[in-house]
């Protein structure tokens, strides 16, 4: 809690889950003397603090912790280093000129004035409208983290008989979980003909619990006026039409979307912040620097990152430029080498880097595939027919980012290029 | 002895609240009953949300005289009853050369019934809605089209008439009606399921079930309410804003699929038109959302699906009452009459498009009806025809922001981060003269809930507020009544 507002911070980060704690306590042990994280919520740690389920910190702390576990080893830090925070308190607007207005329950509201900005609101679900399922409109359509806050904050089962539509991380951890509580969870329907959250949750959320998964599945339509009485359930050819004579009705009181998060950025867009309509999140530099100079972008507010370990790495990132930034210590005119999706790649983050950071740090570029390849794949950065760097995966699947390091050695490569586009094929495609 | 009013009105929709709102002047004992859990439920619920200008409904019918009467009302009701209304003014778009002379005969229909109308070019309407399809040939211009907020002209129709003496019973239905053993064809009450009421007026405003309740008074036989379904996509206000209201040039049975703003500054595309059999029924179907997207696309080529925040289906109550103007060949009519054939009876039915528009002309006519049938309608010491507004905080400028939430801090909490709805107004809105009692009450309300993540986060938070300030457990709490509970049971509760 901050025991006394100031009305200018160095740093002011939006939003406390893992992308914002790690960005404030970056910027703060890079040299911001004041820094403030604001959150909505009544505790710091985010989404983080519904998730209880294991498998967090695994590449940071190479330990398998809950989510509020992971959380709370930075909100520890955050303290330690000396970090202010608001809570119950939301950011109404942000200016390119680094105005932040909030208002909260306590304090009231705040205009304040921040050196640089990072935002860190995280991401949404994705809804029923916005993938048009048909029918009327009862209780008992909820996305998946809608039911997640329900039964791990608040204590309540919203449903005894589940059917999941989309096999995204956070759909198939509830199927697990619900089970837990007694519900039973009678099906896992995906329209896609491949997974789209980790392989991992489906052995261990899925499998291991006999919960069916049908791929290439669908809901034609949901049946019950007040509450949800069934859903049909359809398969989808090659072009995602139904097929007839496929149908079939699940009955069930529930029915739980996991279909995909969208990074929330309405409040970038306030302050004139530019997004990609690929990752729907802000366009980037290698330090996470938006469009709007001083307004820095951390963890899922850029796009949705498969682990957390990612988001507090990318948190580091940011809010050691936004330091950095509010001290006037930034590379005035960076000579930027943009970067592009070639091949069966999606979006590559960043959009574009400094090759002056290869002197000092490594970049990570992150990446997801269209299609998935089941055989071992290479990840190619090419600039024309020039091969920059490479590496060599398993398997590369659309539910699972693809990371590739460029480092020091790359240096000179990356420099003279006039573009870095990566590509994700089959090994024996070259 | 039951009890005993002046007046029952059945149906707490558009139609009802404004007739009771203007009966309230009125020294009368008043009752509106409604079947639902709240106000605003069936057809006002779910719909364009449009102020007709007059243009469409075909010259010398019921509805062309009720819309022209009503459409200049609404700056003074709105003003009254603090919702949302705006004077835009709408177009009626021609694309393409074949579509062009059809505007003539709105244009001619336009000044028939009395609205302002005006041709303008392609070019021109190219200008004035950069986002137009680029084939656009003409349009016609009626400045007197508007929109509104349908909901909140309802609920605080019925709140001013609460205000003013009106007594309101929620989820209470109409069963049938009670007739003088002394007089032949005399109505003197009513049976609903909650017992039996007594009145000297019946009011028929019960929307898509008017035909049911005109049939037990034994009148129109033959009337018959088709609900034709219409289905919508909201769009978001970030992507896609169109300034105007867009119609195309109108098919036989319908105005057509529009394109137009909302006072929320989303974008609006709908309605197809489709005849159903069940009354209860508003399902989006996959065959309508393909259906109103090429409508919409027809007119702002630049939608796409994946800005699309809700989708939803209304129903129109469309009847088949003949105009009764013998020189006039149309059979959908308004129906406003005091039967021959039934004392005690107002018969509103048929109010389909522009049902919503005429709402408070028909208000209006129907005091006319009951001083016509012999009424003193003696005006009421103290009515008040204002409803004062409640805050709204997403409205306010950051000064009123700060003074709101310095004098009461629950302003300060946002509990829907889309439409930036507080908790303040979520507990005004459930200690109101017509209390908000469910998810979709403070929803229809507040407008919490409306927007990109449709309640994802904010729904835990509302059900927590109405078990608190209604005194219920959160297992009690409903989306729209009984049968709609959202949660179960609690963790670790498995019998």
């Amino acid at each position: 809690m901050a025991k006394q507002l100031k009305s200018r911070y160095d740093v002011i980060v939006i939003g406390a889950g893992p992308g914002g704690l790690a960005a404030a306590i970056s910027a703060k042990k890079n040299g911001a003397d004041d820094v403030l994280m604001i959150d909505r919520e009544l505790e710091l740690g985010g989404i983080l603090l519904q998730c209880i389920h294991n498998g967090f910190g695994v590449e940071t702390f190479k330990e398998d912790l809950p989510g509020p576990g992971y959380a709370q080893r930075f909100i520890n830090e955050a303290r330690t280093v000396g970090i202010d925070y608001l809570l119950d308190t939301m950011v109404l607007d942000v200016t390119a000129g680094r105005k932040v207005f909030a208002t909260g329950t306590r304090g009231g509201f705040k205009e304040l004035q921040a050196g640089a900005i990072v935002i860190a609101m995280g991401c949404r679900e994705r809804t029923r409208a916005q993938v048009g399922i048909p029918g009327p409109r009862p209780a008992g359509v909820y996305t998946a983290g809608l039911a997640q806050r329900w039964v791990n904050v608040e204590g309540y089962m919203p449903g005894e008989r589940f059917v999941i539509l989309g096999s995204g991380d956070i759909g198939m951890i509830m199927a697990r979980r619900l089970t837990f509580e007694g519900a039973k969870v009678e099906r896992v329907l995906e329209v896609m003909p491949y997974l789209t959250g980790l392989s991992r949750n489906y052995v261990q959320c899925l499998m291991d619990f006999d919960i069916p998964l049908q791929l290439r599945h669908t809901v034609k339509r949901i049946i019950g006026n007040d509450r949800v009485e069934a859903v049909e359930a359809v398969q989808v050819d090659e072009r995602w039409q139904p097929v007839r004579g496929t149908e079939e009705i699940i009955a069930c009181d529930t029915l739980l979307l996991s279909v995909g998060l969208i990074p929330e950025n309405e409040l970038s867009q306030k302050a004139g912040v530019a997004l990609d309509p690929v990752t729907n999140g802000p366009f980037v530099d290698d330090g996470f620097a938006t469009n709007i100079p001083g307004v820095f972008a951390a963890g899922n507010v850029v796009h949705v990152y498969d682990l957390v370990d990612w988001v507090t790495k990318a948190g580091v990132t940011a809010g050691k430029r936004a330091a950095m930034f509010a001290r006037g210590l930034c590379n005035e005119k960076p000579a930027f080498v943009p970067t592009a999706a070639g091949p069966n790649v999606r979006y590559v983050v960043p959009h574009k880097i400094d090759p002056e950071t290869l002197a000092q740090d490594t970049i990570t570029l992150q990446m997801r595939v269209i299609q998935p390849i089941e055989d071992p794949v290479q990840v190619l950065i090419t600039d024309g027919d020039t091969l920059i760097a490479k590496k060599r995966d398993r398997y590369a699947r659309p539910g699972e980012m693809i990371s590739l390091n460029l480092r020091g050695r790359d240096y000179d490569a990356v420099r003279g290029a006039k573009e870095l586009k990566v590509s994700v094929l089959p090994v024996q495609a070259r | 002895m039951y009890p005993q009013y002046d007046v029952i009105i059945i149906g707490a929709g558009v139609v009802g609240c404004m007739a009771a709102r203007w009966l309230s002047r009125y020294a009368l004992k008043i009752l509106l009953i409604e079947k639902s859990s709240d106000v605003c439920t069936g057809a006002t619920a779910a719909n364009s949300a449009l102020v007709h200008a007059g243009y469409h409904a075909v010259p010398g019918t019921l509805k062309a005289e009720m819309n022209i009467r009503a459409n200049p009302m609404w700056e003074m009701l709105s003003e009254d009853l603090q919702f949302g209304f705006e004077r835009t003014g709408a177009y009626i778009v021609a694309v393409g050369k074949d579509e062009r002379p059809k505007l003539d005969m709105f244009l001619d229909r336009a000044r028939k019934n009395g609205t302002p109308a005006q041709i303008i070019s392609g070019a021109e309407m190219r200008r004035r809605e950069p986002g137009i399809n680029p084939d656009v040939s003409s349009a016609l211009f009626v400045p007197a089209g508007g929109i509104c907020d349908p909901w909140g002209a309802t609920i605080a129709a019925a709140e001013n008439a609460v205000m003013n003496g009106v007594e309101l019973r929620l989820d209470t239905e109409f069963q049938e009606f009670l007739w003088s053993d002394e007089e032949a064809g005399r109505i003197v009450g009513i049976r609903t399921d909650h017992g039996q009421l007594s009145s000297r007026w019946i009011v028929n405003a019960a929307g898509l079930f008017a035909d049911e309740v005109m049939h037990k008074a034994g009148v129109r036989p033959e009337f018959k309410i088709t609900p034709r379904r219409g289905e919508y996509f909201v769009i978001d206000r970030n992507q896609i804003v169109v300034k105007n209201v867009l119609f195309p040039v109108p098919t036989d049975i319908s105005k057509g699929i529009l394109v137009t703003p909302t006072l929320h500054g989303n974008t609006l595309v709908g309605p197809n038109a489709e005849n159903i059999e069940d009354k209860t029924e508003s399902d989006v179907t996959p065959g309508g959302m393909d259906e109103i997207w090429g409508g919409g696309k027809k007119l702002v080529p630049d939608l796409e699906r994946r800005h699309v925040i809700a989708l939803f289906a209304g129903l129109r109550p469309a009847g088949n009452a003949p105009c009764l103007n013998p020189g006039v060949d149309f059979d959908h009519d308004f129906v406003i009459e005091i039967p021959e054939q039934v004392k005690g009876f107002i018969n509103l039915g048929g109010m389909d498009s522009p049902g919503l528009t005429a709402a408070p002309a028909i208000a209006e006519r129907v005091v006319e009806l009951l001083r016509e049938a012999g009424e003193a309608l003696t005006p009421k010491a103290g009515w008040n025809p204002k409803r004062p507004a409640r805050p709204v905080f997403r409205r306010l400028s950051h000064e009123e922001q700060a003074s709101l939430v310095a004098k009461d801090p629950r302003y300060g909490r946002v509990i829907c981060r889309c439409e930036y709805v507080t908790e303040g107004e979520i507990v005004a809105e459930i200690h109101a003269p017509i209390p908000a009692t469910t998810y979709d009450a403070v929803k229809r309300r507040t407008w919490l809930g409306t927007g990109r993540c449709l309640g994802g986060f904010d729904m835990p938070r509302v059900v927590g507020i109405l078990a608190r300030e209604l005194g219920k457990d959160p297992l009690e709490i409903t989306k729209k009544g009984h049968g709609s509970e959202f949660l179960f049971r609690k963790t670790k509760e498995v019998d």
